[in-house]
This record gives C-alpha cells, structure tokens and sequence, in this order.
C-alpha cells in the first residue's frame, strides 16, 4: 500500500511563494497544506503528522533586521523539539529562498540542528546591491548527499530572485568541511558550465554556492527557486527551444516524495 | 531604560548600502569624500536588564558571521578626518520595523519592551567643507519630509500626547466671500468659492455651523480624487456643452459594446471581467503623482500598496496576482544648476520610484510584469506615477450588499497621522513649498502588513464571514465609509479605531490616509468567526460602527456626536461648475534637412535615448515571477534581456488560459494632437496584446490621464479631444473600457511660473488568452526564416524620435485607420493562433528601424531588410522617413520558409509584405530607396547602444 505522502508548506507574515510550493509538491503526489505558523505554536497542528517540512520564499517578517532572522529565531525558540524530532525521524524539509535563509541563520544548516545550533554561514547582501531576479544555470554535486536531488544530472536552469543571497562561510575551515562531505549541493555556473562571473554567480556567493544540504542529505537549502520551473512555460526561452515535458524543478519535489515513500 | 545598538559589517567584507551611499556622494559633485562607513542603529526603550540587551544583540540583531555590534558605543573610526551623521525618522512617522523586532524580542522571552526605533549612522572620512555636508544630508543621505539628522542626546522616544476632546465648528455662516476661500485655504480643503457657499446655504438652512470633521468629509467626497468633478462636470468646448465628459466618451463605448463577458465596470474599486467558467479578473490602475514627488520612496511604494487594495477591494475581494507600472521622469541627465527649488534631482526620483515599487511588490508577493518609462523635461518638477493591480476572484463574489444592521469592521493597519489631506492635496498644483506644508501627506507603507491583511481576507472572503469591502484610500474612513455607506446610512465610533499612537484628533482619525486599512461590512451572525480568523493571524479587526438605514452619516467621539451629514448632500450636493475648453492645432516647424546617407549613427542615437532604451536595470529589481504563474517575461529573448511586447501570465497554476498585459502611451504626439496621442496609445496597447499572440476577442482597456491645470481651458480642451479619440477608437476596435482614474492639476510653481506636464495618457491593456503555449516573443529565432512587415507606414513622423534626433517636433502626427486596423489585427490573431508566426515585435517609437534592431539583438542573428518592399499608401520616398516613421497599426513579423503561403493567406486583402530575412551574421543591413545600404551595423554594438544608458 503506497504511502500518502503529506506535506506541510509553512507560512508567516510576509510568505509569498507558498501556493506555488504547494502546488509544486501535489503535482508530483503529495498532499501540500499551508499552515500558518502561530496554528504550530499554538499546538492546533503538529509538525508530527508530516512527512516533508517546507518553508518557502518570501521576505517573512519584512525581512526586517536581516532575512530570514525573525522566522529563524520564532523556530529556535518556540518549535525547536518539533523541528528536531522531525528530522530525527528521518524526514526531509526544504527550504527555498527566504526559507534557506531561515534555514542558515536557524542553524539547522549545515549542521543539521536548531538546538544549540550556531550560525555557521550566512546569506547576506548581494555584491550588485539590489534584488535581482534572473535565471541561472546550476551544476549538481554528483557526491552530496542530498536526497533531493537525486538522478539530477549536470546543469539545470531556475531563476533566482532575491536580495540576500551572497554565501558566506564564518571560516575557511567550515567551507572546507562543507566541501568535503559533499553538502554543497549545486553551483552556480556558467551557461557552457564555465566559471560563473557575474552575473552567472548572481549574488557573489563563495565558491558560487547556490544550496546547501545537512549531513544526512535530508535537509535542502536552495536559493534558487525550483517552484518557479515546473511548466514547461516557465522556462524563459520556451517560445525559442520549444516546449520540454516538464520543468527543471520538478525533479526536486518529485525525489522528495518518493523518498518519503520508500523510506517512511 | 534606552539602550542604543550599532551593527556595522565586519571588516573584509562588503557593504553594498555604504557603496551606494558613496556613489551617491560622488555623484553630487562634493569634493573630499573617501569613504562611506554604514551603521544600523537601534534603540531599545524597556524595563529590561543589560543582560537581555546583549541577548537581543547578539541572538537577534546582528548576523554572526558577517556582522558586528556596540551596545551603547560607537563602531568604526573616530577623528577630525571622520564626519559622522546620524538620520532618524520624523516623530510620528511609523518605523517599519517596529512592530516585527517588538515580536522577535518577545519569542525570546523578553518582557518589558516598551520601544523600537532605528536610525542610520554614516561615518564619512575626507575633507568635507561644512556648506556641502548639508547638502550630502539632503540629497545622499536623507528625506527631510520624513526624516531628520540627530545628535548625540537627541530625544527618540516621544511621551505619548493625550488629546482632550473639544468640538470644533466652524463660524461659516456669518462669513463672506473672502472669509470663505480663507477657511478652504487654510483648511487645505481645496474647495472653490462657489463649492464653499453651496455647504454655507446647507448648513444655514440647518440653522448650524458644520463641525470642522463635517466640513472636512463634504471637502474629500467632494475633491477632485474623489468626485472627478471635471471630467464628470459641464464643459463648454468650442462652442458646445457636454455634460459629463467621462460619461459621453469613455463610459458611452463600453455601454454601447456591450460584452457581456463585462461583469462589473467603472461601479466599483477596478474592472473586472471574466476569465473562464469559475472565475473573473479585475484591473485597476492608479496615480500617485505628488507623494512621489515629495518623497519618491513612500509615494511609490504607497502608491502600489493603494492600488493593490483596489482589487482587494472589488467586488467581495479579488487575489492579486499582478502589478504593473509606468512613471514619467525629468531626463536623468538634467542639469542640477536647473533644477527649480524645492524639487529633487530626476534620477533620484527615479531611483526612489523604483526602490519603492520594488521593496512594496516584492515583499507583497505580486509580480510586477509589465511597464515603460518616459522622460522628458516638463515632468521635472511633476513626475507621474502610475500603478496597476490585477487581482482574480471566483465570478460570484463580484458584487457586494449592502445591509442594514451589518458591522462597519476596519482590518489591518493602525491609524496615525499620516497622509492627512491626501486627497484634497493630490488636486491642487504643487509648489516649491509643497514639501514644507503637506509633508503629512506623505505616507509610510508597510507590505507585510497589507501581505497578512491580504492573506486572512481571502480566508475570510471563501468563508462568506462579510458582505461587503472597500479599501482606505485617499480620503481614508471618510472616504470608504461615506462611500460604501451612501445608500444606507451609518454610525462610527471614532474612538475605537485602533491607533498606532495617541494625540489624533476625531478629525484626524477621519480623514488619515494611513496605508494598509480595509473596511468590511459584517454580518452580526459572522462577527465572533471573522474577528477570531484575523486575530489568529495577528490581524487587527476591530468594529467602529454600524449600517443604519437612516442614510445619514453619524460620527461620534466617546459618546460625543461630532458630526451628522446628510448622504444624499454629501453625495449630490456638489454644485456642478461649468468650465471652459478650447483647443487649437499648434503649429510646429517642419524640420528642413538632406536624407542622411547612412542611417546607422540615427538609429544608434535613437536605441541609446532615454525613452527607448533598454529598462533592465529596472525590471530585475522587480520579482516578476513570483506566484509561479510566469509565461512570457519582460525581458525575453536569446539571451534573456530583449524588450517583450506585453507579459504574459497564467493566475490559475492548474490551466493554459492566461491573462496579457500591456500599455500604450506617448505623450510626445500630444504636443501635436491630443486626439491622435490617445488614438495611438489604445492602438499601441491593442497591437503589443496581439504581437504576443493575442487577440481582440477578450480585450479590455484602462484610461488613465494625468493632465495640467484644467481650470486653464487649453488644458482642458486637450483632455477633450483625447477622451473623444478614447471613445471613438475603442469603439471602432471592440475593446471596452473597464475602469479609470483621472490626476488633474499636475503643474509645478516655480519661480512664478506654472509648468504644466505634457498631457499624459496611459492606456492599460488586459486580455484573456484561450490557450498561453500559443504565445509569441519578439526575438527572432532562426536563420533563413522570412520578414513581413505588416501595416501601412506614412510619413508620420511628427512627435517621432526621429524628429526629436533633429530637434523637431513637426506636425504629421501618426494617426490610425479605424477600418483597416481591427482587420490587421485579427489577421495577425488568426496567423499566431495557427502557428504560422515565428516572432513579432510591434513598431512604435523609432519604428521599423528600433523594432528590426531589438528583435535581431534579442535573438543574437542579424537580418537583411529592403525598404523599396516597404508598403507604404502615401508613396512615401525617403528611406528614413520609411525607416523611422511610428505609423500605427504595424508589426514585423518572422515567418518560416514552409508557412509562407499560409500567412500570406491569413493576411491576404491588407498591407503587407515581405521585405527581408534572418540571418547568420549577426549584423543589421537595411537596403534604401535606391538600392544602397542606408543601415550596416553589428547587432551587438546595437544591443550596446540601448543597454549603455541605465547601466547604473
């Protein structure tokens, strides 16, 4: 009997690309619920009776004081159990734009844990200085871990579209790491898969780190939006190269709902 | 206990803010400046310990990695060579970041919070001479209409004002005509005399002085932004009256046209239309001219946070799902020694403008697709900006009710003093004092609020927990009550209208335009259900009042009755005034010069003008995707940055259908005839909807004028002449209007002088198309595909760009053939809805010559065009005339080889043919009249010719 797979997409003041996440997750089988996160805090839902956690794009609390933060904090310190049972439990949650932000400064990436977890990187302001929305090429790590991107091969194209989104290890020494246990899960580059200037690196992230995995692979961390390509219509030369059977970002959600389904 | 905190960026890396300061700087012209260092600075007022200060720093504040922070002490240098200014906000002007910091403090745990402002440290090092720092505080570093700069010791914190009630009327019985236009002036009520001695005969037959909360609602119903007592006025034009000039024109076509997939227009908030069997779109777009001039970051961003409430607020509530924008700027190279006083620069306008639609449309989750720019130098002290929403919603929740008894419910933000006087301000003419005295006009916006307001209405709206909804415009409760209300009557309670500080008058409380407020009217049953669902998500609802059915407007302050009107005078108690218009065609010069042999450096200057050239650098700064609904983007092409005609997107995740989005404007043929100007700015939004692969079949269009002084009857008389192309036009095309908005009064006082803007027309256009895949980008795509030119080009190049090269504005304006047009249109409809249709790309300002260039850049090939193949029904014989004239009702179109005769057949019997081809070598070649090459240019030079000029 096949699992139904149930995914939460969570939502704050200022989550805006939710509908599209969850539509993203039940094109592909699941079935997607938007929760407000005071109905969490509240106790009305638990993260428990989920399988797949996303957070998705947004500027969630007006991004006031820096992305992501005030999201990041309200995980720490009021879900912190939930979030960490959750993924002990072998689930995967996801995170895209805004929601990698939450996923950095919360310290459930990279290291996986938002209990004591320190801020090891950061997402912060574009080098261009402006919010930039384009579509860029990523090359997939063949060695991460990460279970979301599983059978994805050689470079895909999503857009991105945001403010803060230069990646910036606190260290040489947590890059190195990241680096060697495989959790940078895509790179920017550029369109022959040469090295990205700008703005093929849109933001100047080091070592062009487009997303980021835990080291279990369960956690994703991406910013770019693989929400924005899962139409063939979306892709930004259609009406040059035709239409393909499905956008690049299906792939993503699709992985992760069969994870789910083979392992939970 | 106040605590102050820096937060600065660590050492090695950067700091774009500060960078962008310095450029600013520099741009100034100011000697001296080295560096720009940038502090974030907060202020923490509370009964916590220093221990929870520190707490707050470190675990909230600052990002670890890249930042660090001060607790009560200074980050950066310090030295005689380090000039350090602080800015803070005005008092009373809402800090955004209040209320989420006040709720981040509290998940921590942190009780005893009482404050939260910010403000913005520069530490500059150089030798700066003291005359230039102020002007680096006023024109790089602050907005003196809501900011200020602070000194050590400066208060932050402000105690909190208690207002005592007193009511106030106003002795407008005993006075005379003088004393009259004295009480409206001084009021900034911006009501004429024999407006003033109307509501003098109505409260002197009531045997009372109004009140001064009375006085002020008569003056906002009855304001130009809320009445459009112009255009709906007597006027007498070359000899005639006509009575109601919107009604005539632009109302009359739609009646007449009858679509029945027209569901509700020019009744409520925006147009609105259907999109399939389930649901209706609505569009909406607006003006928010003078707040942008004063304050372009506010004025823009309030600007879309209006308009997104119009869509909001139509029908039972629409979902926005797009937003759409146009402004018109002073050049942004003008001379600052130019610039009249009291005005700022044009490309800081520019810069705010953008930044704020940017920050508000982003942050709300609507994808701003579609847009242009004009510039020219008689917006420098006016500038337009238009904003446009469209929203969707299921087809029967397009119409309110109103019912007795119901709840008067205000949803969202608080009310402060903000944007006092809005709407009596938007209808007067600025002055270079307008900064000084109507800085409260001015308003802060705040997305994330209207985002939550957004989020529950539409919970709220599917759970049928309200009958009614309008938004808080200009005019604020006055406005959204006294409207929604007028047929019932209704009773408000001023004092439970929540408010982000205390001091407001009752008056204030009334009329305050702050931002992100909606009013609905509840049903008594539904009132626990709908105030529980918005409070679960930290929305504030709060009941102010009821329906009456006595339809009298009564207002109370804590039991006090502080105002009682009349609905059927406040409503139609506006004496219609009878204003003069007269229109003559201006002679302009004809301009007298030989045929250029070679018309390559024209179209190299035409491509790298202000108006033509390429607006990327805007267009990114705005998330045009977000919903995921993204078909054809702005900017298309091989790769990625050619200018599409129209945006394309899909509101329902789960269908094909899709909406097409475009404008039409120019302003510049308007200085020769205001009739033509509008006449080619609905066939520019027509023709961009069908060169993306639309059709007329579902087409509706939004008039939007933004016009001088039209007291002054040349004004007044251009604005004639436009709405009678509008009617006359859309008529012939089949495209009804839906929905409207009329800025009067956008003249700039300087020195004396009044200079009025350009009449300035904007013309939106919404479409629905049956199936997205069928859509065409402007691009060309392969190598040995064909080039028709179809339409009929004339020597019309008065107003043209071309003209403009050589200082001209001439006389032969492009005018449209109201037969032949639609017939074109729909021939190109039925080719791109077989497929036979490769690219297409609209002609309009620097015609045939701009259109082949952007459509070869865009697609990385070159093209070969011959201009003696050019159909042309006036003979027209020379080949710049041919290359650059802006005839309307023309697009130039990419075939392939193997569909030739079938497009040939679907355009059979019209004007068209073929006049080159696509090719390898990416250069663009257009053979003359006789036989020589008048254009040989590398596509790429072209393409930087049109990037160079916003590469900001």
């Amino acid at each position: 009997m096949a699992h139904s797979v149930r995914t939460i997409v969570l939502r704050a003041a200022g989550s805006n690309c939710d509908v599209e996440t969850a539509f993203a997750f039940e094109s592909v089988g699941s079935k997607a619920e938007l929760v407000h996160i005071n109905r969490l805090v509240r106790g009305e839902v638990r993260l428990a009776d989920y399988d797949i956690l996303a957070i998705p794009g947004g500027f969630t609390y007006g991004d006031d004081i820096s992305a992501g933060k005030i999201l990041a904090n309200e995980l720490r310190y009021k879900l912190a159990d939930q979030v960490e049972q959750f993924h002990q439990d072998g689930k995967l949650i996801l995170g895209i734009c805004n929601g990698f932000q939450v996923l950095v400064k919360s310290g459930l990436l990279p290291s996986g844990h938002i209990r004591d977890g320190k801020q090891q990187v950061t997402l912060t302001a574009n080098d261009s200085g402006k919010f930039e929305d384009r579509w860029v090429y990523l090359e997939v790590n063949p060695e991460s871990p990460c279970v979301f991107t599983r059978g994805i091969e050689g470079r895909i194209t999503l857009p991105v579209a945001h403010a803060e989104g230069k990646f910036v290890p606190a260290s040489d020494g947590v890059l190195k790491e990241l680096q060697s246990k495989g959790q940078i899960v895509f790179r920017y580059v550029g369109p022959e898969g040469q090295f990205p200037a700008y703005p093929w690196n849109p933001n100047g992230s080091v070592d062009n780190v487009a997303a980021l995995c835990d080291p279990t692979g369960r956690i994703l961390g991406m910013m770019p939006h693989p929400e924005r390509h899962l139409d063939p219509t979306h892709h930004p030369r259609w009406t040059r190269e035709g239409l393909h059977a499905e956008g690049q970002g299906v792939a993503i959600f699709r992985n992760a709902v069969e994870y789910v389904r083979r392992h939970l | 206990m106040i605590y102050r905190i820096e937060v600065g960026t660590k050492p090695g890396f950067r700091d774009p803010h500060a960078e962008e300061v310095h450029g600013a700087i520099r741009e100034l012209g100011v000697p001296g400046v080295q560096s720009v260092a940038f502090f974030r600075v907060y202020y923490l007022k509370g009964t916590f310990d220093r221990k929870a200060a520190e707490r707050i720093v470190q675990e909230l504040l600052i990002d670890p990695v890249t930042q660090e922070a001060a607790l009560d002490a200074k980050l950066g240098e310090e030295g005689p060579d380090i000039w350090s200014v602080e800015i803070a906000y005005k008092p009373g002007v809402m800090d955004p970041v209040e209320e989420s910091a006040r709720k981040a403090i509290s998940d921590m745990g942190i009780r005893g919070l009482e404050g939260v402002k910010t403000a913005r440290r520069y530490a500059i090092r150089g030798n700066i001479l003291e005359q230039d720092k102020s002007l680096i505080i006023d024109k790089a570093l602050a907005n003196r209409v809501i900011e200020r700069p602070i000194q050590p010791g400066d208060r932050i914190f402000f105690e909190k004002i208690e207002y005592q009630f007193k009511l106030i009327e106003v002795p407008l019985l005993s006075a005379g005509d003088d004393e009259l236009l004295r009480i409206s002036r001084e009021g900034q009520l911006f009501l004429n005399l024999e407006e003033m001695k109307a509501i003098q005969q109505h409260f002197k037959r009531l045997g009372r002085n109004p009140t001064d909360v009375e006085l002020e609602t008569i003056a906002q119903t009855w304001s130009e932004h809320c009445s459009h007592k112009t255009l709906r006025g007597l006027i007498e034009y070359n000899g005639h009256v006509i009575d109601n000039l919107l009604k005539s024109t632009i109302v009359r076509v739609t009646e007449e046209l009858d679509k029945p997939w027209c569901l509700s227009v020019f009744k409520d908030n925006s147009g609105v239309i259907e999109f399939d069997e389930q649901d209706a779109v609505c569009f909406k777009v607006e003006t928010h001219n003078h707040p942008s001039a004063l304050e372009p970051y506010g004025g823009a961003s309030t600007g879309i946070g209006g308009v997104i409430r119009d869509p909001l607020g139509t029908g039972l509530g629409a979902k926005p799902v797009a937003n759409t924008d146009v402004f018109a700027f002073g050049p942004p190279d003008y001379p600052r020694e130019k610039l009249p006083k009291g005005v700022l620069h044009p490309k800081r306008i520019m810069k705010g403008v953008v930044a704020g639609v940017r920050d508000y449309g982003n942050r709300m989750g609507i994808p701003t697709v579609n847009g242009s720019i004009f510039f020219d130098e008689r917006y420098v002290g006016n500038p337009l900006v238009y904003a446009g929403n469209v929203g969707i919603m299921p087809k029967d929740k397009v119409e309110k009710q109103i019912v007795v008894g119901d709840a008067i419910v205000v949803v969202g933000g608080r009310t402060g003093r903000d944007g006092i006087h809005g709407a009596t301000f938007s209808s007067g003419e600025l002055t270079s004092e307008s900064e000084e005295i109507s800085s409260g006009a001015v308003q802060i916006g705040n997305p994330i609020t209207e985002k939550k307001v957004v989020d529950t209405l539409m919970q709220a709206r599917d759970r049928g927990l309200y009958r009614a909804i309008t938004d808080c415009g200009a005019g604020g409760l006055s406005s959204a009550v006294g409207e929604l209300a007028e047929t019932t009557g209704a009773e408000v309670h001023l004092d439970r209208v929540p408010l982000k500080y205390e001091g407001l008058t009752y008056t204030e409380i009334w009329i305050s335009e702050a931002q992100e407020r909606m009013v609905i009217f509840v049903p008594p049953d539904k009132l626990d259900e709908a105030l529980a669902l918005f409070a679960s998500e930290d929305v504030e609802a709060t009941v102010i009042g009821h329906l009456t059915g006595d339809r009298r407007l009564r207002l109370y302050y804590k039991g006090h009755l502080v105002g009682d009107l009349d609905m059927e005078f406040l409503h139609h108690g506006l004496p219609r005034t009878v204003r003069r218009a007269t229109w003559s065609a201006p002679e302009h010069p004809e301009p007298d010069f030989p045929e250029p042999e070679d018309l390559g450096p024209s179209l190299h200057r035409i491509l790298s003008s202000w108006n033509v050239a390429s607006k990327e650098w805007v267009i990114r700064q705005y998330d045009h995707e977000v919903q995921g609904g993204s078909v054809l983007k702005p900017l298309v092409g091989a790769q990625d940055d050619g200018p599409s005609d129209a945006a394309i997107l899909r509101p329902r995740l789960d269908s094909y259908r899709g909406i097409i989005l475009a404008n039409g404007c120019n302003p510049k043929y308007g200085d020769i005839d205001p009739y033509w100007m509008a006449a080619s700015a609905i066939d520019e939004a027509v023709r961009q909807v069908i060169a993306v692969g639309g059709s007329r079949q579902r087409l509706a269009i939004l008039d939007n004028f933004s016009w001088g002084n039209t007291d002054k009857p040349d004004r007044l008389g251009s604005l004639v002449r436009a709405a009678q192309a509008c009617y006359d036009v859309a008529k012939a095309y089949g495209t009804p209007f839906i929905s409207g908005k009329d800025s009067l009064n956008n003249e700039f006082q300087a020195d004396g002088e009044s200079i009025a803007i350009p009449g300035t027309l904007l013309i939106s256009a919404l479409a629905v198309m049956p199936d997205v895949r069928k859509a065409v980008s402007m691009d060309l795509k392969r190598p040995g595909n064909l080039l028709y030119l179809v339409g009929d080009t004339k020597a019309e190049l008065g107003g043209s760009h071309y003209f403009a090269l050589h200082g001209a504005v001439g006389n032969s304006v492009p005018k449209v053939d109201l037969e032949l047009a639609p017939r074109i249109f729909d021939a190109l409809s039925s080719a791109c809805g077989q497929s036979l249709v490769r690219s297409c790309h609209d002609l309009s300002e620097g015609g045939l010559g701009v259109a082949a260039a952007e459509m070869a850049f865009a697609g990385g090939l070159g093209a070969k065009l011959d201009l003696r193949s050019v159909p042309t029904s006036d003979g027209t014989a020379r080949s710049d005339w041919l290359l650059f004239s802006e005839s309307n009702t023309r697009f130039l179109v990419e075939v392939e080889p193997d569909n030739e005769a079938a497009f040939c057949e679907a355009l059979a019997g019209l004007p068209f043919a073929k006049i080159g081809l696509v090719t390898t070598e990416p250069r663009l070649r257009v053979t003359g009249l006789d036989g020589r090459l008048v254009v040989d240019e590398d596509i790429y030079e072209l393409k930087r010719s049109w990037q160079e000029p916003f590469r900001w």
